[in-house]
């Protein structure tokens, strides 16, 4: 417990270092977001005006200032593009990621550790090499490059999943409740409406995490490979107990320690490849939210985006922290050995 | 005709390596009684291992036997199917590992793996979780282990080596059995400890009357625990005999040398050791594997593998020198 | 591991033969390893030298044809082109450049960085500023890198130099940890403390003692990490932070493809292949190389 708490102190730590980061590197780097905003042929005085409501004509450090005063109290500037507070943006926008991201992130684990799991049974069969052969497969082929193949495949040739935005034509949204679609159509109870929303999450979720599954099965298969040989596996088949129990009880729980590790930076990495698979779905996510700020330097979106993704990964973290704490008895009773 | 618990026939064990096919097992013959105490003392890399991993049929992916049989209590276990090993291992042997720090899981309670190993005992009531606790504690109670409660809740980084052997031994003795195999127990404990673990075992496994086959390299530890030794050499079983004749006279020339090299406190100085290294098991000698290093070796150990003759009561040696017979047959 | 320096005397132009033949030995010893090579050094060989190599080298400029525009993959255009009739196979070999470019210009760019902030924060493991350094790069891998690299490259104007930096700033962190990590378990060990009580200064202790013992994980790193670093250049070129048209980029060409999908599938596909057949290059290499640096048999 005590571990946790010195864990979440340092993490509010980055992340007031991650703020002050944004915030440098959205001053120091040349260009003029507010010239950006209005345009080439604005006229200088409506220009000058903006600047001095985005406190650009201040020091920097008063404007990191006034922006983190608002920031703590929820407030974190207001859009260029939208003309909205970006709080506001994030929050509509925020939940469609999440939702992708928890459906590729449970079926990336899931997938991952089972086909690590079943290339370590059948090792040396053609189902440990076909497993191999996928796990390239996913590792070599960038998540931009399955949405253009699941696009090209689904949306033209075998046109049985969507392959835009969130829900089908004439499908009307659900009441306002988590704004993930797919949880508030079930707790509206509409299960039509539910599967539509679902179906559209599939293809980007497949696209981003096949390469984080390949890496998972990979490792899964190696780490079980190795402690296969270790004594304590071979004492459980000496004292006769049963194959299937010692592969996914004995000898999984002390492989999955890396793997689960490994799982945080890749659960990390869906919401950074989101970035251009939104795009490509037309997926109406924060991410694409972001990549729009950021192709037009709306200064105050971005920060609100990448302070939200620094949130996210810190809560990644901490679930994976106490994940692993679980499984190793070892962190949990000595308080980390490593 | 058959009264042993186990007995091990002309058994010939191989690994495939890189290198080429190893032959690591050159013929054992070997034979435990019920309730006796065996050890089979030999250096490293002389197969002690390999034969008894073979009687639980847990040997290493890249091993092939070649030939000769297993037989335990009546019946071959190189010709066991699936459900018939099962009740082999979970009811007839049981096997204490080198290295408790790595033949207990880091992740499972001292407890989880005592269940483990009840639950496949076939013991009355074994699926059943307070039956399994109950053993397990009174397993624990009988290799004198303090507070066995709580050491069921422990993991075993928590426990010293010490503890962890004991509790292979609980582990090993939770539920009957007809025979153990203790693979090196105290190899990897502290020399201070060391005694006391041997001897929970010791007594362990005569209050149960449970067969006993101890692998050591130590001609000290076979003779404080067993009632007889095998003194193997590469691959063979060389020369057998009961722990009190064995000391008293040795016929083969490496237990005599084995036994040399044990210091004495009178007399005698350092010993000289044995010249000469362990054959490459790629490409073994044909005939005795010793004779490279044997003083005594003549034309015939050159030629031909010595069998086992019969120098007293129950001591039996392989080597030509007490071979009456001519060989020519 | 022990020191070895890189210039002990004794050692023969014969040993260093005997070494060389032994690390191709282990090389070898898996042939994905040299499919790997063979895959890195023609992709070396067709970026520089395309203009003697393209059947049309010339289109890797602005160069527009609209009567042979959309041709799909034919004799003639191995390929097929793209919507203003350039020869795609003779723009994929030019954009091989920009990506080894880009690959290179980040290492040669964050290995030093890291390393020498690695080696002075594993050094020197419980003063303030080795703290300080490492929540420093906690701070830069709170995102997603590839986050970090767009937010950066957004924000300057788009071309190879800036996307360099923009995948260097994301990047250098995780060598900083890695050095960070071998330094400071290193620094207790026996060659190092040897070196402390002759008296050897700091410089020597972690540039001649320390440094030399890092350099084999440094460069299977290197070699693992050039196609995901080419990767993470051509996911800014992706969506348009990279270099400009009309030079080619393969994400460039990926996404403006991705317009003209399914029908002009060519324009899309072959470039994305280049992309993966770049990262397996890579990656077969590296797993080469670590086989080759690791010592055991």
């Amino acid at each position: 417990m005590k571990r946790l708490i010195k864990r979440l102190a340092s993490y509010i730590l980055v992340l007031f270092g991650l703020s002050i980061l944004v915030f440098i590197i959205g001053r120091v780097l040349p260009g003029d977001p507010a010239r950006q905003a209005l345009g080439p042929r604005a006229p200088e005085a409506t220009v000058e005006a903006l600047k001095k409501e985005m406190n650009l004509d201040k020091p920097i450090v008063v404007q990191y200032g006034l922006w983190l005063k608002d920031a703590v109290q929820g407030d974190l500037g207001n859009s260029l593009l939208s003309r909205r507070p970006v709080t506001q943006d994030i929050i509509q926008y925020l939940p469609a990621t999440i939702e992708i991201v928890i459906l590729a992130g449970i079926l990336m684990a899931v997938g991952g550790i089972l086909l690590g799991i079943l290339a370590t049974k059948y090792s040396h069969t053609w189902f440990d090499g076909f497993v191999r052969v996928l796990s390239y497969l996913g590792i070599v082929a960038p998540a931009f490059v399955w949405a253009i193949i699941f696009i090209l495949v689904f949306g033209y040739s075998l046109p049985i999943l969507p392959t835009t935005g969130r829900l089908s034509l004439g499908i009307a949204p659900p009441p306002t409740i988590t704004r993930m679609f797919t949880a508030d159509y079930l707790l509206s109870g509409n299960f039509a409406g539910f599967k539509d929303a679902f179906m559209h999450l599939i293809l980007p979720a497949i696209s981003l995490m096949l390469g984080g599954m390949a890496q998972a099965a990979r490792m899964t298969r190696t780490t079980m490979m190795d402690n296969s040989d270790k004594d304590y596996v071979l004492a459980n088949k000496a004292y006769g107990v049963s194959e299937n129990r010692t592969l996914f009880k004995y000898l999984l729980k002390p492989s999955m320690i890396p793997t689960v590790s490994v799982l945080a930076v890749d659960i990390a990495a869906l919401f950074g490849n989101a970035f251009l698979v939104e795009q490509l779905f037309n997926y109406p996510g924060l991410s694409r939210y972001g990549m729009q700020a950021m192709l037009n330097k709306d200064l105050f979106a971005i920060s609100g985006v990448v302070i939200t993704l620094g949130i996210i990964v810190m809560v990644v973290n901490i679930i994976v922290d106490l994940i692993v704490t679980y499984l190793d008895p070892r962190v949990r009773l000595m308080g980390g050995s490593e | 005709m058959d009264e042993n618990i186990v007995t091990i026939k002309d058994l010939h064990i191989g690994y495939r390596t890189f290198g080429g096919h190893v032959k690591v097992l050159n013929g054992v013959n070997l034979y435990v009684k019920p309730g006796e105490k065996v050890s089979i003392v030999g250096e490293t890399g002389c197969g002690k291992t390999t034969t008894v991993k073979a009687i639980l049929r847990i040997l290493a992916r890249q091993a092939v036997v070649t030939g000769g049989e297993i037989i335990f209590k009546g019946e071959q276990v190189l010709k066991m199917n699936k459900s018939q090993l099962q009740h082999l291992r979970g009811t007839g042997v049981s096997m204490i590992f080198q290295d408790p720090t790595s033949s207990l899981n880091p992740v499972f309670t001292i407890g989880q793996q005592m269940s483990a190993v009840i639950r496949y005992s076939g013991h009355a009531g074994a699926t059943k979780s307070k039956i399994q606790e109950e053993l397990a504690i009174k397993a624990l109670q009988e290799t004198a282990m303090p507070d066995p409660e709580r050491i069921l809740q422990s993991y075993p980084f928590q426990l010293s080596g010490g503890m962890r052997q004991r509790v292979s031994i609980a582990m090993a003795l939770s539920t009957p059995r007809e025979m153990v195999i203790a693979d090196e127990p105290t190899t990897n404990l502290d020399v201070t400890i060391q005694d006391q673990v041997l001897r929970i075992l010791k007594q362990r496994v005569e209050e149960k009357n449970t067969s006993l086959i101890l692998i050591t390299h130590s001609l000290g530890v076979a003779r404080e625990t067993t009632d007889r030794i095998y003194v193997m050499y590469a691959g063979n079983m060389v020369e057998t005999a009961p722990t009190t004749e064995l000391f008293r006279e040795q016929y083969h020339p490496y237990t005599r040398a084995l036994v040399d090299c044990i210091p004495r406190l009178s007399g005698g100085g350092v010993a000289e050791g044995i010249g000469g290294r362990i054959p490459n098991y790629l490409d073994p000698p044909p005939g005795c594997r010793f004779a490279p290093r044997c003083p005594k070796a003549f034309d015939r150990c050159w030629q031909e593998k010595p069998e086992y003759v019969n120098v007293g009561s129950s001591h039996q040696v392989a080597c030509f020198l007490y071979d009456q017979s001519t060989g020519d047959e | 591991m022990s020191t070895n320096h890189a210039s002990t005397p004794g050692i023969t132009k014969r040993d260093r033969l005997e070494g060389l033949k032994r690390a191709w030995y282990k090389f070898s010893l898996n042939k994905m390893s040299i499919v790997g090579l063979v895959i890195v050094s023609l992709i070396l060989i067709l970026g520089v030298f395309q203009p003697l190599i393209a059947p049309y080298p010339e289109h890797a400029g602005a160069y527009v044809n609209f009567s042979a525009a959309n041709q799909p993959p034919s004799s003639q255009y191995i390929l097929g082109t793209d919507t203003v009739g350039r020869d795609i196979l003779s723009r994929i070999f030019y954009a091989f450049r920009g990506a080894l470019l880009m690959g290179l210009g980040v290492e040669a760019f964050i290995i030093p960085l890291g390393t020498i902030v690695g080696l002075i924060a594993g050094y020197w493991k419980e003063k303030w500023f080795s703290t300080a350094l490492m929540r420093v790069t906690d701070i830069f891998l709170a995102v997603p890198p590839l986050v970090l690299a767009l937010v950066v490259s957004a924000l300057m104007r788009p071309t190879l130099f800036n996307s360099m930096m923009a995948v260097s700033i994301a990047w250098w962190p995780m060598y900083a940890r890695m050095i960070y990590g071998m330094t400071s378990s290193m620094r207790n060990e026996l060659f190092v403390k040897s070196a402390e009580l002759l008296g050897a200064s700091k410089f020597h202790i972690l540039f001649r003692e320390i440094l030399p013992n890092c350099l084999g994980q440094i460069f299977t790193k290197m070699t693992l990490d050039m196609g995901w670093v080419i990767l993470m250049g051509a996911s800014l070129s992706f969506v348009g932070l990279g270099e400009q048209p009309p030079t080619p980029a393969l994400g460039t060409m990926v996404s403006d493809g991705a317009k003209y999908l399914p029908d002009q599938w060519w324009i899309a596909i072959f470039p994305s292949i280049a992309i993966m057949v770049i990262i397996l290059g890579f990656n077969f290499l590296g797993d080469g190389v670590k086989d080759m640096l690791t010592s055991e048999e």
